[in-house]
């Protein structure tokens, strides 16, 4: 079905950056139109999200060239979803922000920027055209590369030279496999390619080929061997802008893996084996940087990664329980793991220090808020009914019918060690007695004004709320995951909603 | 021509892999701006080269349909041009904060933030 409804999330950010930027100084009205705009742009995609769901798969071609010709935006289940997701973590971190980010910051262009990745982001869950793909994602890299330097201090500035080359190389790699793929098929529509790749002789080349988007896209979800720029780079930044990083930026590229092998180039036995042993060292190597790390957020980047390994996992296995098993973990990561840097962000307010062996005591400080981020600690660990807990009972389940031990012992694993590592936060942060005293000044939660304490509280705690309604909605979940699944696995349908978007399904 | 394409393009994302590898920033830039028109040349390459042919031709024009140059490589070119100046102008001011910050341009110096192991 055509329908020019879905690009409305996009053209919202864009209008917000606009206005935002004619009110460059204007601190107060900034953080106003940025979280009034996130709302909207919330109701938007639960809007969107009810109309996919409806009427099945929309599409809107640009300036109305028929699709192979022009530039292709579709929504299926799995684009809504991802965008209903973002719209939720853009509206919390914006929220956070209003009292998180410093107002040099907010005068520099913060807000802007924020939209600006947003809108990229959407872009990217919206392109149907391989090269508009590779276009969004570079608003998407363009605009973290500014929120990651904005405000200049020395690690961060450190921590930016690891992400901006690993993420210019990856835009390089990722335009040389768009050239490849052009070079063999003459078309850049991902559901004209989905026909026309399966057409072409030159296996070794098409492998080739979907061998540098894995290497590409890998970067960017920071999968085994690629990951190394993510932990040095993502504990850098104020913790509202790692928390959209951590949400948000590793999962585009999952997002991105996940439609490339499903459409376009479906796994072969290489391939299968391939990300069965990246998702098997990736498990293992993210929970073991885990476990050595004394910084909390550095902790969390680990766990990014050890996460990012369950998801892999499920493209790897390639069944349909397996996939489903693996969006389930992507959707409800996105909520938890933006959750987290934002937690992480309120305790620093507290304590002054990101370091574990500093930290201490909060449960005594601040119970009730204590009991608030458990909620979170427990979704990641994925202790049942907690929502970390469905997916991964899919996952380990279908290992096991499919006799991949090897993965079956790594889930294991690195769902052990996750709840290691989060036991030990837990009684580092939350129950040891605190060993010395917050220098005089470094408490500044407690100093804040009640209003700007709210507007720190209610974004976690909303994320709270939606983590426990996934877990115990966990049947609902599993049913929009389901038809995603089916949706991935049986592209006809997607393709016919592009290529023939006039007829009736 | 092709075959000298093909050199040319090989030589440059060599020759660009290799300036990322070493340890000074300004030999970083200079790899990263290598590799990336590498890929453009590829682009072009891969759109099968042809000389003095018309873009575009009329629909009803059917006996000429192999007798027109694609032109969609050179306009993904563009846009990955035009994008490629915005992000290596990013990465030039950059480098160049960085090393003011650090006053060092050896990349080896860059981990006063990693406290721990």
């Amino acid at each position: 079905m055509t329908d020019h409804y879905l690009i409305s999330p996009i053209l919202t950010h864009l209008f917000s950056v606009i206005l935002l930027l004619f009110c460059w100084k204007k601190v107060r009205l900034q953080k106003v139109i940025s979280i009034s705009s996130n709302a909207v742009i919330m109701m938007i995609a639960v809007f969107l999200w009810m109309k996919v769901w409806n009427q099945g798969i929309l599409s809107m071609q640009g300036g109305d060239w028929q699709a192979p010709y022009g530039i292709t935006f579709v929504a299926d289940t799995f684009s809504a979803t991802m965008i209903l997701l973002t719209a939720v973590a853009g509206f919390a971190v914006a929220t956070f922000s209003a009292a998180g980010i410093s107002k040099q910051r907010i005068q520099h262009g913060y807000f802007p920027i924020m939209h600006l990745l947003l809108m990229g982001l959407n872009g990217a869950f919206f392109a149907g055209d391989i090269f508009n793909l590779y276009v969004w994602f570079e608003v998407i890299i363009i605009a973290s590369f500014v929120l990651m330097t904005l405000g200049g201090k020395k690690p961060q500035m450190e921590g930016a030279i690891n992400y901006v080359t690993m993420n210019l190389l990856a835009s390089v790699i990722f335009l040389t496999a768009i050239a490849l793929l052009y070079g063999l098929t003459g078309t850049l529509n991902m559901a004209d390619l989905s026909l026309k790749v399966a057409l072409v002789q030159n296996r070794s080349m098409v492998n080739v080929t979907a061998l540098l988007f894995f290497v590409g896209f890998g970067i960017k979800s920071a999968v085994f061997p690629l990951y190394f720029w993510l932990p040095s780079s993502y504990n850098t930044p104020p913790s509202a802008i790692a928390a959209l990083f951590g949400g948000l930026l590793t999962k585009v590229g999952i997002y991105a893996l996940i439609r490339m092998f499903t459409l376009i180039f479906p796994p072969d036995e290489f391939l299968h084996y391939l990300f069965l042993f990246v998702a098997i060292a990736t498990l293992l190597t993210g929970a073991a940087g885990a476990l050595i790390k004394r910084d909390f957020r550095k902790m969390l980047s680990y766990l990014i990664i050890c996460h990012i390994g369950y998801m892999v996992a499920g493209l790897g296995l390639f069944t349909k329980s397996g996939m489903n098993g693996a969006l389930f973990y992507l959707f409800q990561d996105i909520v938890v793991k933006t959750n987290l840097f934002l937690i992480a962000g309120v305790i620093f307010k507290m304590m002054g220090t990101m370091n574990m062996d500093r930290l201490g005591g909060l449960a005594k400080s601040h119970p009730r808020l204590s009991a608030l981020m458990a909620i979170a600690f427990f979704t990641l660990i994925g202790i049942p009914p907690m929502s970390g807990f469905w997916p991964k009972i899919s996952l380990i389940r279908e290992s096991f019918t499919t006799d991949s031990y090897l993965l079956l012992a790594a889930l294991i694993i690195a769902s052990f060690l996750t709840m290691y590592v989060m036991m030990k936060m837990w009684t580092d942060i939350f129950w040891k007695a605190q060993t010395q005293e917050i220098p005089q000044g470094k408490n500044s939660f407690d100093e804040l004004r009640p209003h700007h304490r709210q507007l720190l509280i209610i974004p976690i705690a909303f994320l709270c709320l939606l983590s426990l309604a996934l877990a115990f909605g966990a049947e609902q979940v599993a049913q929009v995951s389901n038809r995603i699944t089916t949706e991935l696995m049986e592209p006809q349908g997607y393709i016919d909603a592009i290529l023939k978007p006039n007829s009736k399904p | 021509m092709e075959l000298l394409l093909v050199i040319l393009i090989g030589v440059l994302y060599a020759s660009g892999l290799y300036m990322m590898l070493r340890r000074s920033m300004v030999k970083l830039l200079i790899g990263l701006i290598l590799i990336g028109n590498g890929a453009n040349l590829l682009i072009f390459l891969l759109g099968d080269l042809s000389k003095g042919k018309p873009p575009v031709i009329d629909v009803a024009l059917t006996a000429f349909q192999n007798a027109y140059a694609d032109p969609v490589p050179q306009s993904l070119i563009l846009t990955a041009i035009v994008i490629s100046f915005g992000l290596q102008s990013f990465a030039v001011v950059l480098l160049k904060r960085v090393y003011m910050i650090t006053d060092t341009d050896d990349l080896d110096q860059l981990n006063s933030d990693d406290q721990d192991i």
